[in-house]
């Protein structure tokens, strides 16, 4: 052959070809979504005026405000049981491996929606709490009604249930830290809490973030089943303009609207989490990442 | 303190994973400062029993006491109590272990990773706890790398940070579980070196490796192990250099 007498040339004398593939087919999509986007924009039966007014009235804000409000509260309390429920299930005791098992299979198991009518509804079941000692004397007693109301049995619902989710979540997490962390902790006899606590979680955190992004976004939209008892969240808001007004689909997307502009954020807000429990780890995206073509 | 000189006191060790039977029967004396080696073919048991000193794995007949106390258990009236975990933590505080995969904690940079029992577990106060810290990265020649992360060191350097962590807790006893066997050969060196700095200057340790050449040099004592029972033991120049037993024969045989 006559290319082998050649001197083979230094690859840094190579020429990269142009990338016409990737410059079309971003054009195409580029051109799509002018498209689509003007086409929604200059839509008159979306009614954009309508979604304007309506954007920040204060009935809306007032929705987005126990939105978010039940969003913050039910998933703090939820993450914290759903700590405490990963920890019973992996304990070394079959009875409380056992109990935590039984709550993540009912509280999985059966719609969010029954469980919090059930909670909203919990004073037709027992009309009363009492406090005291099983079998012996009341030490306290409530009325239930005075106890449950529309927040205390949306909190009550949303959290329990989320706890049952993110106990999987977190128990995933844990499992994943390498056996070698327990047996070190043990051999330094670390306490379990403490070996939780500082070497186990810190490690899990990296699996347990990304799906508790997910739960987080999910119990957002979730909080709109509390309109069944007469909780006015985000969702429900909307509704209750358009019913008296019949601009159904404006009022839809300003709650569609606030719902993105809020998962927005989260998502900004879970990469800076990542980014925190990624420390000590070799920069693997950056080793992967293509070299920039040289200008 | 052990008033009879021995760190380590092991009698008639058994112990079975379901039906496999690994120790059968291991009698293991060590003598505070002393330096001791278990060589063995894999599945000879040595691990295992390293393992069963701190009660990583529990034993199901003998009796081991490591410094003065019956590891896993007590004493009460008459009769002997197994011990819960957080009781067993308790005897475990000074004895110091390396693992062959170092278990560095990853989350944490050199210096917090050798400050985190000294603080945590045995209530020292940081200053001097990271003061000590500074002074065993010197030791293990990592002075220059108490702010890294583990996982930016080679092997070697982090199984050093591993023999510095487990000299913080100001062991009584050190283990060593094949510490230099995840390493790349040229790295092996460095461990090994630090490992017999501490053999010189009096440490308790018990090491298993498959290192002879650190067996020759820093070990007072050799003990090979085959299925499970201990087959032959002494002097280093006596067990390597003239072994009596064909089992180490053939074992030592390999290393030639």
């Amino acid at each position: 052959m006559s290319a082998a007498s050649e001197e083979p040339a230094d690859v840094t004398e190579a020429h990269r070809p142009f990338p016409w593939g990737t410059v079309l087919s971003w054009a195409v999509v580029a051109i799509v979504a002018a498209q689509a986007a003007l086409a929604v924009a200059t839509n008159r039966n979306f009614e954009w005026e309508v979604v304007g007014e309506w954007f920040f009235h204060p009935s809306i804000l007032a929705g987005l405000e126990v939105t978010l409000g039940l969003t913050v509260v039910s998933m703090s309390l939820g993450i914290v049981l759903g700590v405490l429920l990963a920890v019973a299930r992996l304990a070394r005791s079959r009875l409380i491996g056992g109990l935590a098992g039984l709550y993540i299979w009912f509280f999985r198991g059966t719609p969010l929606l029954v469980q919090l009518i059930f909670w909203y509804n919990l004073a037709t079941l027992f009309p009363h709490i009492d406090l005291g000692l099983p079998f012996g004397p009341t030490l306290a007693r409530f009325r239930t009604n005075d106890i449950i109301t529309p927040l205390t049995a949306a909190v009550a619902g949303l959290a329990l249930n989320e706890g049952a989710y993110m106990a999987e979540v977190v128990r995933g997490g844990l499992l994943s830290v390498d056996a070698g962390q327990w047996e070190t902790v043990r051999a330094f006899g670390m306490g379990r809490a403490r070996a939780l606590w500082r070497i186990i979680l810190p490690q899990a955190m990296r699996a347990i973030v990304p799906p508790t992004g997910n739960q987080l976004i999910s119990m957002i939209k979730s909080t709109s089943l509390v309109s069944v008892i007469a909780m006015a969240d985000l969702l429900y808001s909307a509704q209750a303009v358009y019913n008296r007004t019949f601009q159904v689909i404006p009022l839809l997307l300003v709650a569609v609207l606030w719902y993105l502009l809020i998962t927005s954020l989260l998502n900004v807000f879970q990469s800076m989490i990542e980014r925190h429990y990624a420390r000590g780890e070799v920069d693997r995206a950056a080793r992967a990442a293509p070299a920039a073509p040289e200008a | 303190m052990s008033e009879s000189g021995f760190m380590v006191r092991a009698h008639g060790v058994h112990k079975s994973f379901g039906l496999l039977e690994v120790l059968k029967g291991i009698d293991l004396d060590v003598a505070c400062g002393e330096t001791v080696v278990l060589l063995g073919p894999s599945g000879s048991g040595k691990s295992t029993f390293l393992r069963c000193l701190n009660r990583l794995e529990p034993i199901d007949r003998g009796s081991i006491v490591v410094d003065g106390q019956q590891i896993g258990y007590r004493r009460r009236g008459g009769r002997l109590v197994e011990l819960p975990e957080r009781r067993i933590a308790l005897q475990r505080r000074r004895i110091g272990m390396v693992f062959q995969q170092f278990n560095l904690y990853p989350h944490m940079t050199v210096l917090e990773n050798v400050v985190e029992a000294p603080i945590g577990i045995h209530g020292e106060p940081r200053a001097s706890a990271e003061a000590h810290a500074r002074e065993l990265l010197g030791r293990v020649g990592l002075a220059d790398k108490a702010g890294e992360y583990p996982r930016r060191l080679s092997g070697g350097q982090q199984q050093r940070v591993a023999i510095a962590r487990a000299l913080a807790i100001r062991p009584r006893l050190l283990l060593f579980d094949e510490p230099t066997s995840a390493l790349d050969p040229e790295l092996v060196g460095e461990v090994l070196a630090v490992m017999k700095d501490l053999a010189r200057q009096g440490m308790t340790m018990v090491v298993v490796t498959h290192e002879i050449g650190f067996a020759r040099e820093a070990a007072h004592r050799v003990v090979f192990m085959d299925g499970g029972v201990v087959v032959e033991q002494g002097r280093p120049d006596a067990v390597l250099g003239a072994p009596r037993e064909a089992r180490t024969r053939a074992f030592l045989n390999r290393f030639l």
